[in-house]
């Protein structure tokens, strides 16, 4: 039995606002939230790997900005409770990323795990990274990535609470059998879905 | 471990207890600031918490509505009960809920402890360098709490530095407790800088936490200060910034961003 908060009235969602998930609210900003100092990695250094079973494929940012790029708008949804509606990205579909890979002989494998610049990582299956649910994203609301929002490249798996999608991402590994993440080993859901508002390990 | 079935008992760390709703009934109320209140709540079946971590709280309207925010503990690990110190938010849904209506007597929902990466005990040693803005001492405060509780001797044994940013000193969050925490402490320094409105007098700090700030005051990269930074995202992005170009290690900087979101930004 959920007990009423005494007096309070709460800031109901606006009539044709986008649909919240469970215990999450509506903001119009973009707040940033990370477990340590904003990695700045020139792009010179950066590229990009995807590897699997022993193999792996190699992009520099000229290589990857070859690469087929889509516009992506979406609600994205943190754990931390703020959703934000219509974000306007562009990047590099994770379908096309595999068939680049394929054809360097990288083949899918059931998990992956995201490895950023300054250690953080993260677990997504596979099948949540396909067909159009996942990309490398490189552009946000019509400019580069900024640094501290994840530039110059994160994932973005927007159907799951936004710590899925790893800022500064580097590496994308295939893994046979799953591996959790920095927030998955401390306490996290290890699968994320907001709908069914699984933020920590044990909701159902 | 999942819904989706995916993880196997092997790979999972630990086997994860559901963190469950509880009912927090408010048995005091300290008013920090204008702004900030301090809400000591006794929630029966509380599992224990370490320092740095926070909860969700859910209120629930009369007509079922229901929404969700974080919130640091500020109590240490060794209270009885359980603190959360609220900042009230410009427009904010649940801030100015908490720190203008909520009442002694009250119930309301919260679950947790969360967060297992920006956290400190006394085992983990030091030398603790924490550097805070506005309401983001709030975690600070609970690893100080905890700091003071241990032993002369422990508690001697670990550096302790605050460097605290506020805006003015009548918005400086557990002012009186910060000052006899440092008088009674010899290995506790306290500083306070004030960026806009320094009390008559004041001889202190009076800009933005700055990377030659914290070059004068914090321990040298060589000795392998554990830091900590909570306040609001630009704050933070200065301090962490700052700390890796005096040559920190990336990795011992621990960080928490908060910020006012839906309505003040």
């Amino acid at each position: 039995m959920t007990p009423i908060s005494r007096g309070f009235r709460g800031r109901h969602p606006e009539p044709g606002a986008g649909k919240l998930p469970p215990g999450q609210y509506e903001t119009h900003d973009f707040p940033v939230l990370s477990a340590g100092p904003t990695p700045h990695t020139p792009l010179a250094s950066w590229s990009f790997t995807l590897t699997a079973g022993g193999k792996s494929a190699r992009w520099s940012w000229a290589e990857f900005e070859a690469l087929p790029h889509e516009a992506i708008t979406t609600d994205i949804h943190c754990v931390t409770k703020w959703s934000k509606f219509g974000t306007k990205w562009s990047g590099v579909p994770i379908d096309a990323l595999l068939a680049a890979g394929a054809v360097q002989g990288v083949q899918p494998a059931p998990f992956a795990l995201a490895l950023s610049d300054g250690g953080y990582s993260t677990n997504v299956p596979l099948a949540d990274l396909t067909n159009g649910q996942a990309w490398i994203a490189v552009a946000y609301d019509g400019g580069p990535l900024p640094a501290e929002h994840g530039g110059p490249a994160r994932l973005l798996v927007p159907h799951l609470y936004f710590w899925k999608s790893a800022k500064w991402v580097r590496e994308l590994r295939l893994l046979p059998r799953d591996d959790p993440g920095f927030w998955e080993r401390l306490g996290y859901h290890n699968y994320g879905d907001p709908w069914r508002e699984q933020r920590y390990a044990g909701d159902p | 471990m999942t819904a989706n079935g995916t993880a196997s008992s092997e790979s999972a760390p630990y086997t994860p207890q559901p963190l469950a709703w509880r009912l927090a009934t408010v048995i005091r109320i300290v008013q920090e600031t204008p702004r900030v209140r301090t809400l000591v709540f006794d929630v029966p079946g509380w599992p224990g918490h370490r320092a740095g971590q926070h909860v969700d709280v859910r209120l629930t309207a009369e007509d079922g509505y229901q929404t969700e925010r974080s919130y640091s503990i500020a109590s240490p690990p060794e209270d009885a009960h359980l603190s959360l110190t609220v900042e009230r938010l410009e427009n904010g849904e649940v801030s100015s809920y908490l720190v203008g209506e909520l009442r002694e007597g009250d119930a309301i929902e919260l679950r947790g402890p969360i967060g297992g990466h920006f956290v400190w005990s006394v085992a983990d040693g030091g030398p603790l360098v924490l550097v805070g803005g506005g309401s983001g001492i709030v975690p600070l405060m609970a690893m100080l709490r905890h700091r003071a509780l241990a032993t002369p001797e422990a508690r001697g044994a670990i550096a302790t530095r605050l460097l605290y940013s506020s805006r003015a000193w009548n918005e400086v969050i557990y002012r009186d407790e910060l000052a006899r925490l440092a008088m009674a402490d010899p290995a506790l320094t306290v500083s306070h800088t004030i960026t806009r409105e320094p009390p008559p007098g004041w001889t202190g700090f009076r800009r933005r936490v700055d990377r030659a700030m914290l070059e004068e005051l914090v321990e040298a990269p060589r000795e392998r200060p554990r830091l900590f930074v909570c306040g609001v995202t630009p704050f933070v992005e200065t301090v962490a910034d700052s700390l890796v170009g005096l040559g920190y290690e990336p990795a011992a900087i621990r960080t928490e961003r908060f910020g006012p979101t839906g309505g003040a930004a």
